[in-house]
């Protein structure tokens, strides 16, 4: 798993930070998006459905900010 | 905003203000000059201003296919919602009372709901914006008033209110058909509704308020002693006829603008459609006519906006970029639609098919260099 720092990005900043790092995972691997902008909880599995991948669901980092996280599909 | 285009202004935000129809110009003209004193007295010029608020009344009560006394003005399509969905909580029989609302209604309904005191269920709705019937069932019961709007503001999806309120129980229905009237006929199923006039072509500043004949609607806030006991405050009669003018116009033309509108608004389906990564959102076949709403994956629709606005094209957007702290559109994010690069086209009863081809061939351009 990869995890990407996106705290203080503004939509569509992390999504577009989801999309060119998504290839360094395998196929079934897992990326977490950490982002404290509130549009990212729509936009990541919006995202997901658009590309083809799996939204995994929505966790927390250590101090809190919401992390979002993906499996690859394709 | 910018000056660096040649190209005259398209303005594409219809369902935030449609321009003044120009029946709407000629009654208000008109009515400035005979229609300023008190309806409730009984002189000469009273009873000038009465016949003119009783025939604004009428025409609005014809248009839509209900009893003139059902027809109360207000001002402005806010407080028709508030006045009839709180209206309908404070008649419910017993004295209790809960609100069921969809995910995707306006924020005037949401805001009587938070401000109402009573229970409040929220019903989700699926992709394309409609209400989950079963869900809808299950959040009511015989205590409960429903409030459903009759087609989205925001992507223009109709609700299939028969089937819902059908669903609804011993509901009471509250309605806002703000987004519709005039465009798509009233749905038949409620014991309240509302209605925006200058979203039809009328001026602004005039609400429709539809109370059913005996529903049991009590009034939310303190009374008057005006005309409608339903309303407070003098009443605008000249701006109450503009808008009943209006919407007799806009029903009156509405088969071939709907049928043209319709056809436009494929058109930019198609278009935006046709772009890599773009949501075009919205049920596209039972949808208000005029009304299309796509976001743009990696694109900051504030900037979108500001670019189309560059060229010519104003367009209202769901997006809230600008801050981290700004929450996105609630009807985006209740459908499950990405809520960044957020895009609403809606047609004014004068765009064109040239104005169309332009936004259509515009768009693309548009989106690739904010890419890029």
């Amino acid at each position: 798993m990869i995890e990407l720092d996106c705290r203080g990005l503004l939509c569509p900043a992390p999504v577009i930070e989801l999309a060119r790092r998504i290839g360094e995972v395998e196929v079934g691997g897992l990326v977490a998006v950490v982002a404290d902008d509130v549009a990212a909880r729509y936009d990541v599995p919006a995202w997901c459905r658009m590309k083809e991948h799996e939204y995994v669901g929505e966790g927390a980092a250590p101090d809190g900010v919401p992390r979002y996280v993906v499996r690859r599909l394709v | 905003m910018s000056e660096t285009s040649s190209e005259p202004t398209r303005y594409l935000d219809a369902a935030s203000s449609e321009p003044l129809h120009p029946a709407a110009r000629a009654s208000l003209l008109a009515a400035l000059d005979v229609g300023y004193a008190d309806p409730r007295r009984l002189h000469h010029d009273a009873r000038n201003a009465r016949l003119l608020l009783d025939n604004a009344r009428a025409v609005v009560a014809e248009s839509l296919g209900v009893r003139p006394d059902e027809v109360t003005f207000t001002g402005s399509g806010t407080e028709a919602v508030h006045r009839g969905l709180l209206g309908l909580v404070r008649g419910r029989p017993g004295g209790t009372a809960s609100i069921a609302h969809s995910d995707v209604e306006h924020s005037a309904v949401l805001h009587a709901a938070a401000w109402s005191g009573v229970a409040t269920r929220v019903v989700p709705v699926d992709r394309f914006g409609r209400v989950d019937p079963e869900a809808l069932h299950e959040a009511c019961d015989e205590t409960t008033v429903v409030a459903l709007q009759a087609a989205n503001h925001e992507v223009g999806t109709v609700q299939h209110l028969p089937a819902l309120t059908g669903a609804a129980q011993q509901a009471a229905v509250f309605v806002d058909a703000c987004a519709s009237m005039g465009r798509l006929p009233l749905p038949r199923t409620w014991s309240a509704a509302a209605g925006s006039a200058h979203k039809w072509g009328g001026p602004a500043g005039v609400g429709v308020l539809l109370v059913r004949h005996r529903a049991p609607w009590v009034s939310p806030f303190p009374a008057d002693d005006r005309v409608d006991h339903r309303a407070t405050g003098f009443e605008n009669v000249p701006a109450a006829l503009a808008a009943a003018a209006a919407l007799q116009a806009v029903v009156a033309e509405r088969d071939e603008a709907t049928a043209r509108q319709h056809a436009l608004v494929d058109r930019v389906r198609a278009a935006a459609a046709a772009i890599d990564d773009v949501d075009v959102l919205g049920d596209p076949v039972d949808r208000l006519p005029h009304l299309v709403t796509f976001s743009v994956l990696y694109v900051n629709g504030e900037r979108l906006v500001a670019e189309l606005d560059r060229r010519g094209f104003g367009v209202a957007s769901g997006s809230a970029c600008t801050a981290s702290t700004l929450e996105p559109s609630r009807v985006l994010a209740a459908m499950g639609a990405l809520t960044h690069g957020n895009v609403r086209v809606s047609l004014t009863r004068d765009t064109t098919a040239d104005d169309v081809e332009r936004f259509c061939r515009a768009l693309p351009e548009v989106v690739a260099g904010l890419r890029s």
